[in-house]
Order: structure tokens, then C-alpha cells, then sequence
């Protein structure tokens, strides 16, 4: 018998906290079967965020460690240099990665941190009940941008894989999405890809995946998804960025 | 014998940490102890450790928080600028129980403040710092040789308690030139394993590195479980020196570069007649509160002398407990006390019987 679809290994039996409809959870999973295909659960060290996948420990059955805002990327830094042997990730959403932990990212990257980070877009602070986040679109509502983001005040909706790809330390930046099958199929291969460039050495990776909040988006499952095919695909083309052989 | 090599305190530190097994080292450039980052860029890859210099004192201290958590001595140093930047990631350290020593060359503050001298950080040293209910260790040498020794202990007080130990220092420990001996050396892969930490989960169940429990109840435990290692601390750490205190009837507190200061300044007075005497805080914390309360039954004065406006005062003055009176005399903003000042504070209320 051939097993085509198992729990993977790399997750705990521990249920997901996250939302209804929330595509976390999917993200994880695809971070967890890429650690199983690539044998390395034993010798991963994951670094969760400050966000809604703050106990992403809990869920990840390997090593893990609990940054603060922001700064998963120097946590991660620190473990990698001590353990140049080990796979070391980070998963952080785009408050975390975007806003408070710019020039944690920037400088990772620009080191050729041997890490690879897994950065969840969903345009939002979902943990903190919806406030604008750097990566918000020009005129979506937020709980603090009632009116919608207005970009004279406020700014324009950030692209950190474009920044990332311009520097020389990474290998590997692609965005990717998660809104239907076809695209969490391409979600997972960059997965995939960002892990195998650290396990060759080749340099930092990232892959920035788009994601929903239905919640603080205010909508069902359903409507969050086609909302962020509609919207978010325009202002962040997905693709990759940078790719070093 | 050992022999004795003539070194700058920040380098001193800095060798001392080596010695110690520390094999990382993470942080930003700041005067005044740009020596110690300086000296362990070229000592650590001799010695096949990593010296990265972070982008920031925030990212260097995370670094420091992930190098430990994997296990790993890892030290930063920086002055008191960056020491308020780091302080996000020592609350953190502290939170997850874990090992990692921190240098605090100290200069004038606040803000930006100066580059000269001071101690103007005791506070943010011994009474937290970052947010929350948790304590460093902090060592506060007064000459280059004690800076050695007490790094070297700082590591040990790390594992031992799974805890951040603060070595205070001031720019004049850092840059003044004192013979010194290394009297050991620690091989790092000597050094006992650390279960907990992540290093990969072969043949054990995954470790979590973690300062975040969201059940009140949990996070209480969780503190009061720190608190009991700091009341260890308490009981088994405090460090402290005793001069010309048998027949003293004037105790002069003081710690680091001003207590080197007050013995010049106690000798003078002894000369005068006056029977001085210094009691010289090694531990900052845990405080050596006892002897202090022991020494108010024989000393009729007690003279806080610092570098800053007064800080470490107040817990001479609660381990005094109104006893006795407890004077102080303070420059800040990097002026270092003369001996004639202490001396002229100490005349001011020395002999006096109350
Ligand atoms: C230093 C600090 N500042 C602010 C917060 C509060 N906070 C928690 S999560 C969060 C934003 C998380 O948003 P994001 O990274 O987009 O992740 P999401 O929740 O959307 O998955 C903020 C601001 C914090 N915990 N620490
Ligand atoms: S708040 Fe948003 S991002 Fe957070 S779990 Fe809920 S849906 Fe997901």
C-alpha cells in the first residue's frame, strides 16, 4: 500500500488555535510535509513570531524557540551560528517581518543568513484584532484606518520580497499564494525550495505567501479568499523574485 | 605560576570570556567599549567561535537570545544606549530561563549623554530593566583583574541559575591598562550538555524555548518559580569586600571604579584620625544587604559615595533600615570623585556621635 496523504510527522496532535477558514493553518502544514519529504524534522529548529502563529511551538513537532516582535530573523541568527549544521526557520507574519522587524529581516538577508523564513501576508495585524499593518492595500479598512489607508498619511503597502531581492545575500525570494488548490500546490514548492537552498548552502530564502484573515477582514472563508485573489494578487505579484543556481 | 599579561579592561573582559568557553559573541559599536567587540572580531575565529556584529543592540541581544537558547556561552557587551536597546531581548532571556552574560561599560546618561564614566545605570541593572518581574545577576568589578574573575564566575552564575548575569562596569574600568592572569581555561565541549536546549530533537522530544504563558495562573507559577532563583541568589551569591571595616566607625559603600577611589580617600581620613572604613558591594545584586545591617551596630555614619546622583543609596539606605544615618556624595554625567572630595565628605560627617 502506498500512503498518498498522512498527517505529517512535523506537526503536533496539538488542534490549531487559528479561525475558521484561516490560512495559517494550511501554511503550516505545508511548512510541516516539506520537513518530513526532506527527512530533516530531527535536525530543524523553528523560530515562531509574535502574531497569530505565536504558538506555532506548539503545532511544529521539532525544536522550537519563541521570538519576540519582530525579531525571529536574529533569534534564528543566533541559533545558526551555534548550530551551523541544523535547519533553522523562521515563520512571521508581516507585522512581525514587515514593521517592527525590518532591519532584522534586511540584515539576514543581506547576510546570507543561512535560514530560510516563511513570511505570511495577510495584510493585517490579525493577533491584535485588525490593525493596519505596512503591507495594508491603499484604501482597505482597518481598525486603524477607519476611512481606509490613505497614502499621504500612512504610506504605501510594502513589498519586502522585491526589497529582499535586490540585496546579494539571498538565494531564493518567491511570493506565493494560498487562495486555491493549484496555488498551495506552487506555495509548497517554493517551500520546498527555500529549505533546499539553506541545505546546500547556497544562502537566505524567503517565500512570502499571501494569506486571509477572514476575521478581521470581516468576511466568510469563502469571500476572504476570492477577496485576496481579487486584491492582494495585483499589488503583490506573485513570482519569483530571486533565484541563485 | 601563571603569568601576568598587562591588558585593557574591555580586552580583559573580553580574553576572560574565552577563557570561559564563550565561543559567540553579538553586538554593536558604541564607546566607550569598542575594545571588547574589537578584540573578540580577531580572538574568536582563532579560536573557532563566530563575532558577528548585529545591525542593532535590539538584534544582537535576540541573537544572544537564540545563541543561548541553543545551548551555546554566548556574551554582548555594549554601554548604556545600547544597554536600554538590549533590554528587550534580557527580559526575554530572563523569561525563558536562559544562561547569557552581558557587559555594561557604563557612561553618562540619560539619552545620548556622554562617553565619559559614570553608574548612572544601577537601577536599570539591578532593578529589572526591561518589563517584568525578573533580576539579573549583576557583578561589578573594581579593577582589571576582578573583571577577569568575576566574567569567568558570570558564565558559571549563568548556567547554574539559567539566568542573564550583568557584568557593570564603567568606562574606567574598561580602558585603564592593569597587569592580569587567566588562572583557567574551559574548553567548551568540556562543558556539561544542556538538555533544554534546541539543538535538534534526536532522540528526545522537541525543546521549546519560551517566555509566554497566556493562562495567568501558569505565567504566576512561572514567576514565582524565577523568584525562588533569585532568593537562591540571595542566599548563595552576594560577593562583596571589606576594608579597614574591624574598628570602623565611618562605613563608606561603594562599588566599582569609586570604591577604588574611597580606600584612597578612607586612608586619607585614617591618617586625619578618623576611623573609616569601606564596604565594597561585589554582587549589585543580589545586594549585600546583611552585612550592611551588621555594620550598623558598629559604625555611628554610613557614606554612599557614587558615580550619579544616587542610586545604589537606596538599598544601602533600606539595609541600613534608619538605624543609623546613611549619607551620600555623588558626581555624574562622566566627573569622577577626587579622593579630596570623599575625603572632605567624609571630614564633613565623620566623628560626629549621634
Ligand atoms: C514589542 C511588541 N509590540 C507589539 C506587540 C503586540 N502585537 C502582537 S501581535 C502584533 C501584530 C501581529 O501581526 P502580524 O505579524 O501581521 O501577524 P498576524 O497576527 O496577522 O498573523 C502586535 C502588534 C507585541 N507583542 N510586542
Ligand atoms: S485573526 Fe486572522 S490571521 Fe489570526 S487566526 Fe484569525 S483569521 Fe487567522
Amino acid at each position: 500500500m502506498k500512503i498518498v496523504a498522512a498527517y505529517p510527522e512535523s506537526l503536533t496532535d496539538k488542534e490549531f488555535h487559528y479561525c475558521p477558514g484561516c490560512t495559517h493553518g494550511i501554511i503550516h502544514r505545508l511548512v510541516a510535509e516539506v520537513i518530513d519529504e526532506l527527512g530533516v524534522r530531527k535536525d530543524t529548529i523553528g523560530v515562531a513570531p509574535v502574531g497569530c502563529a505565536v504558538l506555532a511551538y506548539d503545532y511544529f513537532n521539532c525544536d522550537m524557540h519563541e521570538a519576540s516582535h519582530g525579531r525571529a530573523p536574529a533569534v534564528a541568527t543566533g541559533i545558526k551560528r551555534v548550530h551551523q549544521d541544523k535547519v533553522v526557520f523562521t515563520y512571521q507574519g508581516d507585522g512581525d517581518l514587515a514593521s517592527i522587524g525590518t532591519a532584522e529581516i534586511v540584515h539576514a538577508a543581506n547576510r546570507g543568513e543561512l535560514i530560510s523564513t516563511v513570511f505570511v501576508n495577510n495584510a493585517i495585524y490579525g493577533m491584535t484584532g485588525g490593525q493596519m499593518a505596512p503591507t495594508t492595500l491603499d484604501k482597505q479598512k482597518t481598525t486603524t484606518s477607519p476611512y481606509g489607508r490613505d497614502k499621504g498619511l500612512a504610506g504605501n503597502p510594502i513589498k519586502i520580497s522585491e526589497m529582499l531581492a535586490v540585496l546579494d545575500g539571498p538565494a531564493y525570494i518567491a511570493r506565493v499564494s494560498v487562495h486555491d488548490p493549484k496555488h498551495i500546490r506552487q506555495a509548497k514548492k517554493a517551500i520546498q525550495k527555500a529549505f533546499q537552498v539553506q541545505l546546500e548552502g547556497k544562502g537566505f530564502a524567503t517565500v512570502e505567501v499571501l494569506s486571509s484573515c477572514p476575521t478581521n477582514w470581516g468576511m466568510s472563508p469563502v469571500q476572504a479568499l476570492k477577496w485576496l485573489a481579487e486584491n492582494m494578487l495585483d499589488v503583490y505579484p506573485l513570482g519569483v523574485f530571486k533565484e541563485v543556481d | 605560576m601563571v603569568d601576568k599579561v598587562l591588558m585593557k579592561g574591555n580586552e580583559a573582559i573580553a580574553e576572560a570570556a574565552i577563557k570561559a568557553g564563550c565561543r559567540y559573541f553579538f553586538g554593536y559599536p558604541i564607546t566607550p567599549q569598542n575594545a571588547l567587540p574589537e578584540y573578540m572580531s580577531k580572538r574568536l575565529p582563532e579560536v573557532g567561535g563566530v563575532f558577528l556584529q548585529a545591525e542593532s543592540e535590539v538584534a544582537a541581544s535576540n541573537m544572544v537570545y537564540g545563541a543561548a537558547g541553543a545551548g551555546a556561552r554566548v556574551l554582548t557587551s555594549s554601554s548604556s544606549p545600547g544597554i536600554s536597546l538590549k533590554m528587550e531581548g534580557i527580559s526575554y532571556i530572563a523569561g525563558a530561563e536562559l544562561p547569557a552574560v552581558i557587559v555594561n561599560i557604563m557612561r553618562g546618561g540619560p539619552g545620548l549623554g556622554g562617553i565619559q564614566p559614570s553608574q548612572a545605570d544601577y537601577f536599570q541593572a539591578t532593578k529589572g530593566g526591561g518589563h517584568g518581574d525578573y533580576r539579573l545577576a549583576v557583578l561589578a568589578p573594581s579593577s582589571v583583574q576582578e573583571a577577569v574573575d568575576l566574567t569567568i564566575d558570570a558564565f558559571d552564575i549563568a548556567d547554574r541559575y539559567r539566568n542573564p548575569v550583568m557584568i557593570l562596569g564603567d568606562g574606567m574600568i574598561g580602558q585603564m591598562m592593569e597587569p592580569v592572569e587567566f588562572k583557567q581555561e574551559i574548553d567548551p565541549a568540556d562543558l556539561p550538555l544542556k538538555e533544554w536546549a534546541t539543538d535538534g530533537a534526536r532522540g528526545r522530544k522537541p525543546n521549546i524555548i519560551n517566555s509566554l504563558f497566556l493562562d495567568p495562573q501558569k505565567l504566576e507559577d512561572h514567576v514565582m518559580k524565577l523568584e525562588d532563583k533569585y532568593k537562591q541568589m540571595k542566599a548563595n551569591e552576594v560577593r562583596y569586600e571589606l576594608y579597614k571595616m574591624d574598628d570602623a566607625e565611618l562605613a563608606v559603600v561603594a562599588y566599582g571604579t569609586t570604591a577604588r577611589i574611597s580606600i584612597s580617600a578612607v586612608d586619607m581620613a585614617r591618617k586625619k584620625g578618623i576611623k573609616a572604613g569601606l564596604i565594597r558591594p561585589i554582587s549589585l545584586f543580589p545586594f549585600p544587604e546583611k552585612v550592611i545591617n551588621e555594620t550598623a551596630e558598629q559604625v555611628v555614619n554610613f557614606l554612599t559615595v557614587e558615580m550619579s546622583t544616587g542610586q545604589m543609596v537606596e538599598d544601602v539606605r533600606l539595609a541600613v533600615n534608619g538605624e543609623k544615618p546613611v549619607y551620600f556624595y555623588g558626581r555624574t554625567g562622566g566627573m569622577v570623585p577626587s579622593p579630596e572630595e570623599i575625603l572632605a565628605e567624609i571630614e564633613k560627617i565623620g566623628g560626629v556621635k549621634r
